[in-house]
């Protein structure tokens, strides 16, 4: 059983994608999943494509993805609040403007999920859930009977998502494992300016989420630079997020400074 | 020369149940310390319609939400803190799924907020309290929610907010649909002056039966869904293609139509897990807006 490497929502942060990438290969990585959502938030959209073929990366579609490829009017999130409403269009528009035909129609190329079996177990990689693109899967969000049904009805042992941009891992009743890759491109909502990735070693379905340093401060004055909004560069510098936060459940919530 | 067919009178759209994702529980029944103008299901002190729910009534309907992969529940009312066995509920709740609570927020003083505060913290799951709150000043919200609330339930607000939580304001839509963003951000700036650090808002449109009725108007005839809505419409935006309302009198489609007979689909959740055809006002308002009960 060889070891893996996935990862999720790299958002046009180039120097964080580079970063876990090049760390997953030097744990020799047999291979490398993209769970989706190139775009968004970063400055550097462009960018994701190529990085991501010279690494020979397995990817699936995000809802990010699926809307740029779709030239759809929004990027599928649902916000509510004015204040997100109008971060996620920016972040869209930015991101649509230097989404080029031919990155539109390789996303538009990108499988909703991919599957294989791993050491005797059917694995499951997506991006939201297995039965939907754009649906949240927080940790403190879903029950353990929930889960295992997505898991039943799906036909898989061990589900790999993302979409949220929060890691986390659980077996639930029945032995399925779900692992929430989290984000490359956006920190993890505490405190700490790191891209997070999940190792799957040798002979292990256990994740381990690895955080990789990167030059943070670089990236935020390349997004500042750009025109992108401070406070997305403020995400980037402090770890801490400061938009989009209305869809986190209460426990997620409470855990961010905003 | 004939006049065309007319269109059947019976061209009612169903909806599926998709899968049971969301179970809501109206645990205090139509008891209620309020009487709001603007109450769908004509909730106050002396309406006994639905009754309230004991702990031994729930669990069973926990027992087959869990069996059946629930993901989250809810419970409402009426004043869901007029009943007493509401914290024992929750704590058997909030044992296997993530919890929300619907609340006027006019009974939580400091000791009630730290026991719900305990609650969530012994729990893996979040749970969310949701407050009902409908003006942005006293003679605002007053004025549908009865004398007094508006202090009330911005007390209720603060203690919750001094517990650790951020409690999600729940606010009828009484503006037009031009003015939403706007009064979004109003609710919004107004909460934060009223001491509240990270107010979260969401809006419900009013729906046009119980009290409301008398307040403004019932829906025209032309209100109602035909399957010529649902060309293109996806059924999964409708709540009740992913969840159900459990009452003292059974299951029900969803959390508006609990007066209306045929929405009454079984004793048990099992039971209630067929399609239901959109034959109501309140459907076409879902339809409409998009609206779901669920936060
Ligand atoms: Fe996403």
């Amino acid at each position: 059983m060889e070891p893996i490497a996935v990862l999720g929502g790299p958002y046009g942060n180039h120097l964080a994608l580079r970063a876990a990438l090049l760390d997953a290969v030097a744990r020799g990585a047999e291979r490398i999943y993209c769970l989706g959502d190139l775009g968004g938030f970063g400055p550097r959209p462009g960018a994701m494509i190529p990085l991501l073929e010279e690494f020979g990366v397995v990817t699936v579609a995000g809802n990010y993805d699926r809307s740029l490829a779709e030239r759809s009017p929004d990027c599928g999130c649902g916000y509510t609040h004015p204040a997100d409403n109008a971060f996620a269009r920016i972040a869209y528009a930015f991101t649509d403007a230097r989404t080029s035909d031919p990155d539109r129609a390789w996303l538009g190329r990108l499988p909703s999920e991919l599957r294989f079996t791993r050491g005797g177990r059917r694995y499951l990689l997506c991006h939201g859930s297995p039965r939907r693109t754009n649906e949240f899967l927080f940790d403190s969000a879903c029950s353990d009977a929930f889960l295992a049904r997505l898991a039943r009805e799906s036909g898989a042992d061990q589900v790999l998502c993302t979409h949220t941009g929060l890691h986390w891992e659980r077996e639930v009743p029945g032995g399925a494992r779900f692992v929430n890759v989290g984000a490359v491109g956006r920190p993890a909502n505490d405190g700490r300016p790191l891209a997070w990735y999940v190792w799957l070693a040798a002979d292990r379905h256990e994740a381990e989420f690895i955080s990789v340093p990167y030059d943070a401060e670089a990236m935020a004055r390349e997004m500042e630079t750009e025109g992108l909004p401070p406070e997305f560069a403020e995400t980037i510098r402090t770890g801490w997020w400061t938009t989009c936060l209305e869809i986190l459940p209460a426990k997620e919530r409470a855990r961010g400074r905003w | 020369m004939t006049a065309p067919a007319p269109i059947p009178l019976l061209a009612v759209p169903t909806v599926p149940l998709l899968a049971l994702d969301t179970v809501w529980f109206q645990v205090a029944g139509t008891v209620c310390n309020l009487t709001c103008s603007h109450c769908f299901i004509t909730c106050g002190p002396t309406n006994r319609r639905h009754a309230m729910m004991t702990r031994a009534e729930v669990r069973p309907y926990l027992d087959e939400a869990l069996g059946l992969g629930a993901r989250d529940l809810y419970f409402t009312g009426g004043e869901p803190f007029l009943n007493r066995e509401l914290l024992a509920i929750l704590e058997d709740a909030l044992a296997i799924a993530p919890t929300t609570v619907l609340t006027n927020a006019t009974l939580i003083g400091p000791d009630l907020a730290a026991r719900l505060r305990a609650l969530e913290r012994g729990s893996r799951y979040s749970l969310e309290m949701r407050v009902s709150l409908d003006g942005l000043d006293a003679a605002a919200n007053d004025a549908l929610r009865g004398e007094g609330s508006f202090a009330e339930a911005l007390a209720g607000l603060r203690e919750l907010a001094r517990a650790g939580f951020d409690p999600i304001v729940t606010v009828a839509q009484t503006w037009d649909e031009a003015d939403d963003a706007a009064m979004r951000e109003r609710f919004h700036d107004t909460l934060r002056a009223e001491g509240l650090p990270r107010p979260r808002v969401k809006v419900l449109p009013l729906f046009r039966v119980g009290r409301e009725v008398a307040r403004t108007r019932g829906y025209a005839e032309t209100e109602r869904l035909t399957p010529e809505h649902m060309l293109g419409f996806d059924i999964a935006s409708l709540q009740c293609s992913s969840s159900r309302m459990v009452t003292s009198r059974g299951v029900h489609v969803c959390p508006i139509l609990i007066d209306a007979p045929d929405a009454l689909l079984g004793r048990t959740l099992r039971e209630s897990m067929r399609s239901y055809p959109l034959a109501h006002g309140a459907c076409h308002t879902c339809w409409a807006t998009g609206a779901t009960c669920r936060n």
